[in-house]
């Protein structure tokens, strides 16, 4: 049994817990195999310990063969540089476990998901509304995530039914799925008494298109390009974590260069979506000319990317086993000049905001996310370190950002402003990095190996603009992909915007909004 | 506001900052497109997008046309917040099930005559999530759609030129 010390501290803590095996995977990720008794307990227990929040909850249908759904809870444990996993079989029979929602709430929209997607019910849940698959389009007992899915039969519809707050002289707003700007579809419903927000629900799911079940059956040179269009402003993110997992499975050890220049677009990604967002802060509160400002640094960013790699959202360069394209020393002239320029211009972007009294009137305690509030939602990323809760993958699964010395940046006060000085410090200290790996680029390496077609399962993890995105796989002997589990950092943020809006006034919701900018299709899936 | 000053004066018009040749394009396509949409529309062009479960990269672009580099809008060409003021839609995404109410009831709400434009690969036909258990029809099945501008996503150059072409093509 592998991780004595991680098994028996679990045991103190609570003292009837057994393992019915332990397994080291790989370095970084241990899964920790139990009944379904103890599942909740052994959850909870290593909640507390880790101080982690679900970062992934989900199901596996192997009821075909070996008569049985699989729950996997993972966690997150930053001391010990692991992804830890409890996993428990559930028979098809019985097809229920324990809800974690009451005791862990970063559980509770895992558990609307399993149920809507397999049937599966978290017994003690009180809240299993479908989240996805709207009940007014979608006919109840359909689970299209089960193997046996084919079609969906006739059954029966519903309707939504929303939280009311009710009450002498509160009012609802709703607003969406369509709304004014040019953005993602989403519902949100505002209880208003006299002008503060009393409580918001949203409604997402609008962009949901079936992408977990479009991975199964596919091999990766396919899958890679689907995961290229799960969320559009991280494709790199999502194509880089999906790439990590298909070759920890194939057992592939990619090359410095690659590592190298895999740093260097992950934070171009996060540098032309940072000016976005604070360019999207500036025009919520009608400061136009920052904004415009903005748009100029961003353009400058992707007809980088695009004179790079041909792409300006780098879509097409990521490849499991290494990248398409290489930085050459006449490329890398051009990405420290341009990128000399960008900061320049970043810089003063960043003073015209700062020395503006009344902007600064607008986002300084703006839109708050108390950190004791995050913390108990698991809100991660970016959010969660403007909120002043150290979370950073780059930090704590390092690889090359060691010798680069990264500095993780956080904040304390959880306001719009602390998120806007996080994404600002953040770009900077992505310049730096840029800097950093181009340096270390050596010409005519070779980048790109091709993978092994292994069956196994893995995770991959990387820090995108938004926070962790996560991909665990389980491929076949022939290398098919049997499930794929996605996590965008979207997925746990958008509760934290719900709780970071009350209080203040529907017109400040645009601003709050854009401040998380989170992802609808990232989130929907 | 000392420091917008100095910007604004030291940026002039920021058009010039990208490649001449780029500029000298998009200046002939726009002016071109300009001059059709007095023609056709009076003044301007009014487009509402909607999204019906893109990934988010096509609005991406389509935001970018309206930066002050590609700057649509002096053609005449004006996103509006609200169908009831829309000329033409502009619909992303592979309509998701989610989305089959929203879109219809965006295109009923909007005056006659009004056209719909799709934009983007999965606008055509799902593209990649072409048979997905959440996918209806492709989207000229059930608005009629007039022009396809397809890219994944497309470049905002690309949008500029093709709405120059739907324009020049429409009586
Ligand atoms: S066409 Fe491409 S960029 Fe546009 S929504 Fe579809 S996947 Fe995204």
């Amino acid at each position: 049994m592998d991780c004595p010390e991680l098994i028996s501290e679990i045991k103190n803590k609570l003292p009837d817990f057994s393992a019915l095996c332990v397994q080291e995977d790989y370095p970084d990720q241990v899964c920790i195999k139990v009944s379904p008794e103890i599942f909740k307990g052994a959850c909870f227990t290593l909640h507390k310990m880790l101080a982690s929040p679900v970062m992934m909850l989900f199901a596996l249908d192997e009821r075909n063969g070996l008569n049985k759904f699989v729950i996997n809870c993972v966690f997150v444990s930053y001391r010990r540089r692991q992804w830890i996993t409890v996993s428990t079989d559930i028979l098809q029979e019985s097809a229920y476990f324990d809800s974690l929602a009451k005791t862990i709430y970063s559980a509770s929209l895992f558990e609307r998901e399993i149920w809507e997607m397999f049937g599966i019910q978290a017994r003690g849940n009180p809240d299993l509304r479908r989240l996805h698959l709207h009940d007014e389009v979608w006919p109840q007992e359909n689970y299209p995530l089960r193997k046996d899915f084919q079609k969906v039969h006739e059954g029966n519809l519903g309707e939504y039914k929303f939280s009311r707050v009710e009450g002498r002289g509160v009012f609802e707003v709703a607003v969406g799925p369509v709304h004014a700007g040019i953005i993602g579809p989403g519902h949100f419903r505002f209880s208003v008494s006299g002008e503060p927000i009393i409580n918001l629900e949203t409604r997402l799911g609008f962009t949901h298109r079936g992408v977990e079940k479009l991975f199964e059956g596919k091999l990766y040179s396919q899958a890679i390009n689907l995961s290229e269009s799960v969320c559009g402003n991280s494709v790199f993110a999502h194509s880089l974590a999906f790439a990590q997992a298909a070759e920890k499975i194939s057992g592939l050890v990619i090359s410095a260069q690659v590592a190298y220049l895999r740093g260097i677009f992950l934070e171009l990604e996060r540098m032309y979506n940072h000016v976005n967002d604070i360019g999207g802060i500036a025009i919520d509160v009608g400061f136009s000319f920052p904004a415009a400002f903005a748009s100029i640094i961003k353009e400058a960013i992707l007809q980088l990317n695009d004179s790079l790699c041909a792409s300006r959202y780098l879509k097409k360069v990521n490849l499991v086993g290494g990248v398409s394209v290489d930085i050459d020393s006449a490329k890398k002239y051009l990405l420290l000049c341009s990128l000399k320029n960008i900061k320049k211009d970043f810089n003063e972007l960043v003073k015209i905001l700062n020395d503006s009294v009344s902007f600064m009137d607008r986002v300084d305690t703006t839109g708050i996310l108390k950190r004791k509030t995050a913390q108990d939602l698991g809100v991660v990323g970016l959010v969660g370190r403007a909120s002043g809760i150290s979370t950073d993958l780059r930090r704590y699964f390092p690889g090359v950002y060691e010798e680069a010395k990264f500095k993780m940046i956080t904040q304390e006060s959880g306001d719009v402003l602390a998120r806007l000085k996080v994404r600002a410090l953040e770009f900077f200290e992505s310049c730096r990095l840029i800097e950093e790996f181009s340096e270390k680029l050596v010409t005519g390496g070779n980048i790109r190996v091709n993978p092994e077609q292994k069956g196994g399962s893995a995770l991959g993890y990387v820090e995108g603009c938004r926070g962790p995105v996560l991909y665990w796989l389980k491929t076949d002997s022939a290398g098919v992909i049997q499930r794929a589990k996605i996590v965008d950092a979207s997925f746990h943020n958008w509760q934290g915007l719900t709780f970071a809006v009350l209080g203040n006034i529907i017109p400040d919701f645009p601003v709050c909004n854009k401040s998380f900018n989170l992802s609808y299709s990232g989130n929907d899936l | 506001m000392i420091l917008i000053l100095k910007n604004r004066i030291l940026k002039g018009v920021v058009t010039r900052h990208i490649e001449p040749g780029l500029v000298r394009e998009l200046n002939s396509t726009g002016l071109k497109l300009k001059a059709l949409i007095r023609k056709k529309f009076g003044k301007s062009l009014h487009i509402r997008q909607v999204d019906t479960g893109s990934c988010s990269g096509c609005e991406s672009e389509i935001i970018s046309t309206n930066n002050p580099i590609y700057d649509l809008q002096r053609f005449g060409v004006n996103f509006v917040a609200s169908p009831r003021h829309a000329d033409a839609l502009l619909v992303t995404g592979p309509l998701s099930k989610n989305m089959l109410v929203a879109l219809k009831s965006a295109y009923e709400s909007m005056p006659e005559p009004k056209f719909v434009i799709t934009l983007g690969d999965c606008a055509l036909d799902g593209g990649l999530f072409k048979g997905s258990y959440y996918i209806e029809g492709p989207i000229k099945d059930i608005l009629p759609v007039v022009l396809h501008i397809p890219g994944c996503p497309p470049s905002p150059l690309t949008i500029i030129k093709a709405l120059l072409d739907l324009l020049q093509k429409e009586k």
